[in-house]
């Protein structure tokens, strides 16, 4: 269990960024999880709401998008999402595809709202 | 409201220390391997037979990571070559800055190989870069021959996997072909050894393996994940 390690660096990251949007504030932050992170998405939407909760960085929100492992078919060039049981291309069927992508653990955006628009709402 | 792209890893703290350390091992030409298991696999019995193997003065040294306790470091300390234990004191696995704070006092220039046995756990470390060239997975051949599909991040960045305690399988219902071909799903090139600390098989092609990874390390640099 180690989301609540990594949450903390998303916040602390959070944190160093926030001067760069002088009279706005980052009110959500959007992260890509790879099923090969070695992270589980519940847990660090668990740990998240337990640490944003009453702290300073209220009202902050996460969005995480799962990124399933993905291979590319070495033969043919088509990206797929590769299953536990094989890496066989399903438009050729050809082995040996190449890992393509599903370890990412990565801070993908933040979204700012300025401070007029934040006074409207 | 407006999205800002920011593209960066969450641990990029941890990357920008891993990195340094990898700097500074590849300056002093240390080969640094990242041993990761579950609680129990045999990673410091492996490493017990690793150090008995080697001459007096061979230049290796040893970090081994525990939540409590510094037994494993007792343990290790009696071959004769630098052994340090870290307590994380209730962290799952080793990040950068740990190793970092191990290795502050000792002279880089003596060592070559520099082993790291990280917290009992097969998840969490597979996470944190400690600046090692490789990860090497062990998995005992009682933990299940589905670990590799459940646990697949570790599976898949390691450069190779110990089955430990082979001697057991006449009394185990282990299917370990079945446990090889998940892990070769998982990733299809990694390198499989089949080990038993008591009975002694593998640990020869073990050794070579050892001896053939510092030699490649020592010549240009092979690229590894």
């Amino acid at each position: 269990m180690h989301e609540m390690g990594i949450v903390n660096s998303v916040l602390d990251a959070v944190r160093a960024e926030a001067g760069r949007f002088p009279g706005g504030h980052i009110c959500k932050v959007g992260l890509r999880v790879g099923e090969l992170a070695g992270v589980a998405p519940e847990a660090m939407s668990f740990c998240f709401e337990a640490l944003v909760r009453g702290s300073e960085f209220e009202p902050l929100e996460l969005e995480i998008e799962y990124c399933p492992r993905r291979h590319r078919c070495a033969a043919c060039g088509k990206l797929f999402g590769a299953t536990a049981d094989g890496a066989e291309c399903p438009d050729c069927g050809a082995g040996g595809a190449r890992f393509a992508g599903g370890d990412e653990l990565e801070i993908a955006y933040w979204e700012v709202e300025d401070g007029a628009s934040a006074g409207r709402t | 409201m407006e999205r800002v792209p920011v593209e960066r890893k969450v641990l990029n703290e941890n990357e920008r220390v891993a990195a340094t350390l990898r700097a500074r091992f590849a300056e002093h030409n240390i080969l640094c391997l990242n041993l990761i298991s579950s609680p129990g696999s045999g990673k410091t019995t492996l490493l017990e037979r690793t150090l008995a193997s080697f001459p007096p003065g061979e230049r290796v040294a040893v970090l081994t990571g525990d939540i409590q306790t510094e037994n494993d470091a007792r343990r290790l300390a009696r071959f004769g070559f630098p052994v340090r234990q870290i307590t994380t004191g209730g962290t799952c696995h080793l990040d950068a800055r740990m190793i970092e704070r191990a290795l502050a006092d000792w002279r880089l220039e003596e060592i070559e190989l520099l082993l790291i046995e990280n917290v009992g756990n097969l998840v969490c470390p597979s996470s944190y870069d400690l600046g090692e060239a490789a990860k090497i997975v062990l998995l005992s051949v009682t933990e299940g021959e589905d670990k590799p599909l459940k646990y697949p991040s570790i599976f898949f960045k390691s450069e190779l996997l110990a089955l430990t305690k082979t001697d057991l399988l006449p009394h185990l219902r282990y299917d370990i072909r079945a446990a090889e071909e998940n892990a070769r799903k998982i990733q299809s090139g990694i390198r499989i050894v089949r080990t038993s600390c008591l009975s002694r098989e593998g640990l020869q092609e073990w050794f070579g393996w050892l001896d053939a990874r510092r030699r490649a390390f020592s010549a240009p640099p092979v690229a590894v994940f």
